[in-house]
């Protein structure tokens, strides 16, 4: 039997369904902010509104923004040669905190999974192919996970793709920065062979 | 007699120094202190060593000796089970000493979560750093048994020289799982985009022929090993593995070739295993077979001491290939390894052990039958969940 009312049981049934949140730490955030209700609560509810209320899909690239097209897709001084393909908006948050890519990207919003019902209309892909067609974009890298479901993605966008003139890449795999050879796995240290490169 | 100079290398040898149970299988709670030598579970049947045994295969890859899921290990109870189970181990590892621990996910308790040093890790870390063997009274049929049974004895083999085995596996596995349901569909007369099936077969084909390549390359070593080895108590057997890929492997084709061929075959296989509701083709399929040198006779139609003898001989023969590859020895699991041997073959075994310098854990209902490890064995007594070491001079 629970000592909270149907009101805050409801809250933290709500959080618990966040990813990293157990009923535990749900139970937790949800004491913390009725505790802090003024400086914690009531400005979370209120950009929880917010957010819910003006932040959409980006209709060319999949991106989450207020605007649309949203921010990296408008601003003129990236690349338009080049498109980035991602599987979720989090993989396109991390090349971004990188700083390594200034070109275009595309959200696919998930990987082929026949286990998980998902297929090729459930994916952002018309909208690929449509923009890999303009005479514009050069090169396509498919930054997928390394995952049975990103490859099996990987290989079914390179086939879908390869009678445009564009080039179509994957992003290296093999010994991370600051790595030692000592410590990387086979699977690891075999792919950095296969994909080594002139020093 | 034993030979005492073996025991020099033991220090490198990865092996359980701590082990600690809660609500595991019929222990309540057991925390047993060892060192590196291996150790002897002795026992009436039902007291639980096997669950023992059990515990310490959760600390490799994979889901134990008896293939259990998370919720079958939680201790019974009166009042039914208890909440929660966990493994914890302190042991030497191939890099150096670690804290390992598994059990139950308290938010999910069907889950098993494994943690190294206290943050999560993954399986292929586990076989990296707790490379591990084991033979259970179920091997004993396992020449005369299925074929699944054999190649999943054989995989586990080559597991524990090769960590990335098991990820490979199971890509493939995953890969042609995901290829069936497609196949399943069109056979009902659902349209399937043809592309969708290509990139699951070019992945098939690239995790197949890894994994084959995995299992020619630790086949040809541990035959190899089995040559070179002086006679020993335990017979030397010829073995090989009869599939498509493995064959063109092993006659030193090149592994792309072989691959794209491969890609080739399910291609042209799809209609079939639709029809079939399975693949009929690839390294899920292939079979080890192994013959008795010295009687020049295939393993299933020799007596059953003799197929266990023959089983035991490569394990030993594998966990010494993977102490010269790796620098160390495997742990190994040996249940109920003595109950058939005959007096010379126990020696044998010990003495095997001993020259390995690996943990290993052995079980068997009598102490009588460790004599021949002499002190070269750590004894415990195993008697309705409580495990009591009995000699405490490690």
């Amino acid at each position: 039997m629970s000592a909270a009312g149907p009101e805050i049981e409801r809250l933290i049934q709500l959080l618990s369904r966040l990813p990293g949140l157990g009923p535990r730490s749900a139970r937790r955030a949800a004491l913390q902010m009725l505790q802090k209700r003024d400086t914690v609560m009531r400005p979370l509810a209120e950009a929880l509104a917010e957010a819910a209320d003006k932040i959409k899909a980006c209709s060319t690239c999949g991106n989450l923004d207020v605007a649309d097209p949203c921010a990296v897709c408008s601003d003129y001084r990236r690349d338009d040669k080049i498109i980035c393909v991602v599987e979720t908006v989090g993989d396109l948050w991390a090349l971004e905190r990188a700083g390594a890519f200034k070109g275009r990207y595309h959200v696919l919003g998930g990987v082929l999974s026949a286990l998980d019902g998902v297929g090729p209309e459930d994916l952002n892909l018309a909208s690929l192919i449509e923009r890999a067609r303009s005479d514009e974009v050069r090169e396509v890298i498919l930054a997928l996970n390394a995952t049975v479901d990103g490859q099996t993605t990987a290989h079914f966008i390179s086939d879908k793709l390869a009678n445009l003139s564009v080039d179509i890449t994957t992003l290296a795999r093999g010994v991370p920065v600051g790595g030692e050879l000592d410590y990387l796995d086979d699977g690891t240290l075999s792919a950095a062979f296969r994909s080594r490169r002139p020093a | 007699m034993i030979d005492e100079t073996a025991n020099a290398n033991l220090k490198s040898a990865p092996g359980v120094t701590r082990l600690k149970l809660t609500g595991f299988r019929n222990y309540a709670a057991l925390d047993l202190t060892l060192d590196p030598r291996p150790v002897a579970l002795f026992g009436s049947n039902g007291a639980g060593k096997t669950n023992l045994v059990e515990a310490v295969s959760f600390l490799g890859p994979g889901r134990g000796v008896r293939a259990a899921g998370a919720d079958a290990v939680r201790r019974r109870t009166a009042e039914g089970h208890d909440p929660i189970w966990a493994v914890y181990a302190e042991a030497m590892t191939v890099e150096g000493p670690v804290s390992l621990a598994t059990g139950s996910d308290p938010a999910e308790p069907s889950r098993r979560k494994t943690r190294l040093d206290g943050a999560a890790t993954t399986q292929t870390a586990l076989a990296r750093l707790f490379p591990m063997l084991w033979l259970t009274p179920r091997e004993d049929r396992l020449w005369a048994g299925p074929r699944s049974d054999r190649m999943r004895f054989f995989d586990r083999l080559v597991l524990a020289g090769a960590p990335d085995h098991g990820s490979e596996a199971s890509g493939y596995e995953k890969a042609q799982r995901e290829r069936q349901r497609l196949l399943d569909k069109q056979y009902e007369g659902a349209r399937v985009d043809p592309d969708w099936l290509n990139a699951l077969e070019a992945e098939m084909a690239a995790r197949g022929v890894a994994l084959a390549a995995a299992r020619v390359d630790a086949l040809a070593r541990l035959q190899s090993e089995i040559d070179a080895r002086p006679d020993t108590a335990f017979p030397k057997a010829d073995l090989e593995l009869e599939g498509l890929l493995e064959a063109r492997l092993a006659a030193g084709e090149a592994a792309g070739v072989v691959e794209d061929d491969f890609i080739l075959t399910l291609q042209d296989a799809r209609r079939r295993d639709g029809a079939a509701g399975r693949s009929l083709t690839g390294p899920h399929r292939t079979e080890l077979s192994a013959r008795h040198r010295e009687k020049d006779q295939l393993a299933a139609d020799c007596s059953t001491g003799e197929q266990k003898a023959l089983v035991l001989g490569l394990a030993l023969a594998q966990a010494s290939a993977i102490a010269r590859v790796r620098g160390a020895a495997p742990v190994l699991i040996l249940d109920e390894a003595c109950a058939h041997l005959d007096v010379a073959r126990r020696e044998g075994l010990a003495q095997g052990l001993l020259d390995l310098g690996a943990q290993a854990w052995l079980t068997g209902v009598e102490a009588g039958l460790f004599e021949a490890f002499g002190e070269g064995v750590q004894r415990v007594r195993v008697e309705d969940g409580v495990a009591t070491r009995l000699d405490d001079q490690g």
